[in-house]
């Protein structure tokens, strides 16, 4: 469904990625793993065809997407960047803005109906005419993700959408991610600190190290030595009712 | 693929009620852009009325539904204060959605024709036509404290140094790897650059040449005839229409430019000619007329405050706010010491800076 072929990235001469191919299927939720700055970030613009890749390509569903036009991507891919800001508009506003590759410059009907189908899905008609301004940082998480929905796409890519919520509304958002992903046949693609949470919620791992892929593959790949030569740490992984955790030791000296 | 998951699931009358609710609210904003048509079809009313000669309502619908007529009615509706008015109508939307168009694809609240220079270059090519060509070499006469001899070679000469400040700053936008932070603070830099250059002009000039110069800067809309006019109006109608085209490629901007990316638009692209559209119309507005402040910058903000960060709404409720508050300044420029008429320039700065410390306090409130 989605597959990458020797994708590589650099910037101002200065590789970042380098040859990184996987492919992951359907209904897949995959982590993206790796330390600051080894460029999954990167990747996930470069998936989506926001920075332009040296040489490799991106297929999604057996098109290639280099191809395409932004238009033609957005419609196929979903993507939530690391920071997101506020604007003084209504939840609607800002979700509906997602339908923007679908309805070139005029809303239809349509739109409205997929917002609308997309906000009772995540439980947010109540939101639905307040002021973006006006949200928990968990809130405007989820308007961001409803955003990404609505474009209906094929593949979801998002870059830490966890990192600054609170436990419950980590767990929460974790969970609507696999719901969608699972109930939509989604493939989605999420970059992830908590080696916890990601067990705990992913399927598929994709651990990189230094611009390259270091491993891919499901719960197999996360073993005590692939998390010692990613993250350079020590870590043990421990089932606790049946749920896995993942404690680190410290770091390898 | 999302509905018709969905739909099964919920019931069609919570359906509807959603998309409705949100329509019901878009259709709210649409009416403050009514009102303040009215306001300014009543300010537009008003403006024809003030003046040192007293014209009675009867007189002036008269003059305005027979353009045949001779006469001083007819002489003062037709060619004073009707141009003066629909100048101020003209400049002020073309300003207003200028620096609402500025603000966005500049990420800077502060973002204005008056903050990356435009305005400076206009006045630096007024000040070279009036002291080094010589376009205002003149006599001081009974009516008139200074006179420019050839106003269109100034006019020209305003507009290619605007032009030279919307190239320069075009194309650091378009440098990658350059902030819009640092076309904002390039902005800076270019008006102080012109306004040296503009001083260095004025130290070697005589002091009637000064004056010209000076005069020239006071944002004034006496300098607007009926050719005049249709330019400004061509040129703000191309930039809104162009904006209006690309009102949802605005909002996907507010969220930043990977966000928009991701949602299919060239950042870029968008950033550049929406640059270049506004800084037509301003650069065209300010050799008309001079540099009028404040407007580009109060208009967006007022209106915000009222339809929100919606570009749909947004620009024409920022064409509108800016020529309500040109015009009620213009107005205000005419009746304040009668029978002298102020620079409106003056007016909407001294209207403008306590307007806007208001709109700063009001925001952090919120």
């Amino acid at each position: 469904m989605l597959e990458l072929n020797e994708l590589c990235f650099a910037f101002n001469g200065t590789p970042i990625l380098q040859d990184i191919s996987f492919r992951l299927g359907r209904g897949e939720m995959a982590a993206l793993l790796g330390v600051n700055g080894c460029g999954k970030s990167t990747l996930l613009k470069t998936i989506n065809g926001i920075l332009k890749p040296k040489q490799g390509t991106v297929m999604v569903e057996g098109v290639a997407l280099n191809g395409l036009s932004g238009k033609e991507i957005a419609r196929r891919i979903g993507y939530m960047p690391q920071k997101s800001g506020t604007v003084l508009c209504t939840v609607f506003d800002a979700v509906l803005l997602g339908r923007k590759p679908h309805f070139g410059r005029t809303v239809t009907p349509r739109d409205l109906e997929v917002v609308e189908d997309v906000l009772q899905r995540l439980g947010m008609e109540q939101l639905a005419l307040r002021e973006t301004t006006e949200l928990s940082g968990g809130e405007l998480q989820k308007v961001v993700i409803a955003r990404a929905l609505v474009q209906e796409p094929k593949v979801l890519l998002l870059d830490e959408p966890v990192n600054h919520l609170d436990v419950r509304n980590q767990l929460e958002t974790m969970s609507i991610l696999r719901e969608v992903t699972q109930d939509l046949d989604l493939l989605t693609i999420t970059v992830l600190h908590d080696l916890t949470i990601a067990l705990r919620y992913a399927d598929r791992f994709v651990l990189i190290k230094d611009g390259g892929l270091h491993a891919c593959g499901d719960r197999e790949v996360m073993t005590p030595g692939a998390i010692r030569d990613v993250f350079g740490m020590h870590a043990t992984i421990h089932d606790i009712d049946g749920i896995p955790v993942v404690l680190p030791l410290g770091s390898v000296q | 693929m999302i509905s018709s998951v969905n739909t099964a699931g919920s019931s069609p009358s919570a359906t509807s009620s959603l998309a409705d609710d949100y329509l019901r609210l878009l259709r709210k904003k649409n009416l403050f852009g009514l009102t303040l048509l009215a306001l300014l079809i009543f300010a537009a009313g008003f403006s024809l009325r003030t003046g040192s000669l007293a014209l009675p309502w009867s007189e002036i619908l008269r003059a305005l539904g027979d353009w045949e007529t001779t006469g001083r009615t007819a002489h003062v509706i037709h060619q004073i204060r009707l141009p003066r008015t629909a100048a101020a109508i003209l400049a002020g939307g073309s300003l207003g959605i200028a620096g609402a168009v500025m603000q966005n694809v500049l990420k800077n609240p502060l973002a204005s024709p008056f903050t990356i220079g435009v305005s400076q270059g206009a006045a630096f090519g007024a000040a070279f036509a009036i002291i080094f060509l010589g376009a205002g070499q003149t006599h001081s006469s009974a009516s008139s404290a200074v006179t420019i001899d050839l106003p269109n070679l100034v006019v020209l000469c305003a507009f290619v140094g605007a032009l030279l400040a919307v190239i320069f700053i075009l194309m650091l936008a378009s440098l990658k790897g350059v902030t819009t932070e640092a076309v904002i603070l390039a902005g800076v830099a270019l008006s102080a650059f012109f306004g040296a250059a503009t001083m260095l002009l004025q130290y070697f000039a005589d002091d009637v040449q000064v004056a010209a110069s000076v005069f020239w800067t006071f944002g004034d809309l006496g300098k607007a005839g009926w050719t005049e006019n249709i330019l400004i109006g061509i040129t703000a109608l191309v930039a809104f229409a162009f904006f209006l085209i690309g009102r949802w490629e605005h909002n996907a901007l507010l969220w930043g430019d990977e966000v928009a990316a991701s949602l299919g638009i060239r950042v870029r692209h968008l950033r550049i000619t929406a640059m270049l559209f506004s800084a037509l119309a301003v650069a065209v507005t300010t050799a008309f007329l001079g540099i009028i402040g404040f407007i580009g910058l109060m208009a967006p903000h007022l209106a915000r405050l009222f339809v929100g960060n919606d570009y749909r709404y947004l620009l024409i409720s920022s064409a509108l706010t800016g020529a309500l508050l040109l015009l009620v300044s213009d107005i205000i420029s005419r009746i304040l010491i009668p029978p002298v008429i102020l620079p409106v320039g003056i007016i909407t700065s001294f209207a403008g800076a306590p307007l806007f410390l208001y709109l700063l306090t009001r925001r952090r409130k919120n």
